[in-house]
């Protein structure tokens, strides 16, 4: 380890850029994540009154994380973060045409279709239900394609994953609902529908909601941010992004889906033998090392502790393998509790850098024995062309110079 | 070749293996009395789906001939002057290539358009009448919809430029990759699809 007391976090460059504009990282002093103090330091914070309580917090100025907003979404910059919980304000974003102001007095959501009772509820009526509250991961179904395609060495953990995102959800089950309007025999699927402006719609088969769907008005102790559906969405436990839909509506029970665009135009998966595959809604086991990872780079040999990221959408993550050859040799990583099913969970292990190449990756196993695949694997599997579900394993090179970039094996 | 009807039947059987799970739960009352009923008139205001066999689908009509007027107004400034033109980020509507095979697993150089990806011609009406124009959404009239469906389908040769589209038509137009779609068939465990 270096001499020079620095918090690893420290090192992390901050993500104001856009893509590629990373800076590489040199590590010195303390250089917090691009942000700068608003005024003047004490000299000695101990020989002056500090600063009065205050209605709403405030991140020290010396932190200052950002989502990197591309044409599309807003990436969650997982290399700034700690442990598994994500900052609302830096979840990430996928919207397919805006950000919807909706007054919570006014909101309501109509359950109907092939149900005994068709009604509406408003928020007061959602909150009175028994509620529950979960950490899961939210990942979108496109997360990981410029790892797939158009890869750049100067990609950094928050431009190649960070359409993924993990919060505590607050909300009723929806089958509670479903029980309060009499779900009638032979309803199979329903329909979700946004109220944003593209009236975001997609089908989910119902069985989702007998087991762990919720609609969620609460995230880390908040109301929703809008960004992520206020004051309501569909949660999906472990499914792609986009069929958790926010803002929701409506919801229109059926014995079969309605192949909305979402689900046939898009999020369908093209395979190598002239198909596609559609409503592939789980997200596969996957990992990606946050630390280190560019534009890192790492001042010294010796200990450091590489650390990041696993998770799978069939439930819990029960091993994280990592690899600092590039994938001959693995060695299991420590888990970091707490360890949740459909949840990020955080893995470490501790390395001792001779200061020469090395090529680092990780592995995650999850509790059905479902292995994150390496890229070949996963191109012959799916295809060159195939869309969504990228979950092969990634690389950061380590070069002698302790300049970290992203790379795959090999 | 498999056919879109036993695509639908695998999908409808989806959640029938441990279905039935609307009954009572151990400590729960059967309902809790929140809510309201849904009046006719509100669920008819939202009701806007439409499904693959036409229900949702309003009256009105169109063909291309009426749609180009509302195409060129409404669509060609982001999708391009015939729906082939468009660029980043917005789709490209236009195109049959590759016309043999559906090989877009295997070649990402492919542009998926409504003409060779789109396997329901009835997604057309659904999304273009909730979504679409992206600056005025839900904006336009069923005749106008049924007009740029129409226009959209025939710039894609897919039916003729005096076809009659309305909710009895559209149903039946078959798509050129209706029969390119399975169901998801990864599984739990290490066997990776």
């Amino acid at each position: 380890m270096s001499d020079v007391p620095i918090s690893r976090r420290s090192l992390l460059a901050g993500a104001a850029g856009v893509l590629g504009a990373h800076a590489l990282q040199q590590v010195g002093a303390h250089r917090g994540n691009g942000g700068a103090p608003g005024g003047a330091v004490a000299p000695d914070p101990t020989k002056i009154p500090g600063a009065p309580m205050r209605a709403l917090g405030q991140r020290s100025p010396y932190e200052q994380p950002r989502r990197i907003v591309t044409q599309d979404s807003s990436l969650t910059p997982l290399q700034d973060l700690y442990g598994i919980i994500t900052p609302a304000d830096l979840h990430f974003e996928r919207h397919h045409a805006g950000v919807p102001a909706i007054d919570p007095q006014r909101y309501k959501l109509l359950i109907h279709g092939m149900v005994e009772r068709p009604m509406v509820f408003d928020l007061a009526a959602l909150e009175r239900f028994p509620s529950v509250a979960r950490l899961h991961f939210l990942e979108c179904g496109g997360n990981g394609t410029l790892s797939f395609r158009g890869i750049r060495p100067d990609f950094s953990p928050q431009l190649v994953d960070g359409l993924t995102s993990t919060s505590e959800w607050i909300g009723v089950p929806l089958a509670t609902l479903f029980r309060e309007v009499g779900v009638k025999p032979g309803a199979t699927w329903f329909l979700a529908e946004g109220g944003d402006a593209a009236v975001m719609s997609r089908s989910i088969p119902i069985e989702k909601a007998w087991d762990d769907a919720l609609i969620a008005y609460g995230q880390n102790g908040e109301a929703l941010r809008p960004e992520q559906g206020y004051p309501a969405r569909l949660f999906l436990p472990g499914w792609e992004a986009n069929a958790n839909v926010k803002w929701i509506r409506r919801i229109e029970v059926a014995d079969r889906p309605f192949m909305t665009r979402e689900e046939t135009a898009r999020y369908t998966d093209p395979l190598p033998n002239d198909t596609a595959r559609m409503f592939s809604f789980v997200m596969d086991a996957k990992s990606i090392i946050t630390f280190p990872a560019f534009p890192v780079v790492l001042p010294d040999t010796g200990w450091w502790e590489i650390t990041g990221i696993a998770w799978s959408g069939r439930g819990l993550i029960t091993r994280v393998d990592v690899s600092t050859d590039g994938g001959r040799s693995w060695a299991a990583a420590e888990l970091q509790q707490p360890v949740l099913p459909k949840c990020h969970t955080l893995f470490r292990y501790l390395w001792k850098w001779d200061g020469r190449d090395a090529m680092l990756m990780s592995r995650a196993v999850d509790q059905t024995g479902s292995v994150q695949p390496t890229l070949d694997q996963l191109r012959r599997a799916r295809g060159a062309g195939t869309s969504y579900h990228f979950n092969h394993i990634r690389a950061w090179h380590v070069r002698s110079d302790g300049e970290v970039f992203f790379g795959l094996e090999g | 070749m498999r056919g879109v009807a036993v695509v639908l039947i695998a999908l409808s059987g989806w959640g029938c293996g441990r279905g039935g799970r609307g009954g009572a739960q151990p400590g729960l009352p059967p309902t809790f009395g929140f809510g309201r009923s849904a009046t006719a008139p509100e669920i008819a205001a939202w009701d806007i789906d439409v499904r693959p066999d036409g229900l949702g689908l309003p009256p009105g009509s169109g063909t291309a001939q009426a749609g180009a007027a509302v195409y060129a107004a409404r669509c060609a400034m982001c999708h391009g002057a015939t729906g082939t033109e468009a660029r980043w980020p917005y789709p490209r509507l236009v195109g049959r290539e590759p016309r043999q095979g559906f090989p877009f697993g295997r070649d990402p150089r492919l542009v998926k358009t409504v003409g060779n990806y789109w396997p329901f011609a009835t997604t057309l009406y659904d999304y273009i009448n909730r979504a679409m124009p992206l600056n005025a959404p839900g904006s336009l009239t069923p005749d106008e919809v049924y007009g740029v469906v129409a226009y959209v389908l025939w710039r894609n040769e897919i039916i003729a430029d005096t076809a009659v589209i309305d909710a009895r038509t559209l149903p039946q137009v078959v798509m050129p990759a209706r029969d390119r779609f399975v169901v998801d068939d990864r599984g739990d465990g290490p066997d990776f699809r």
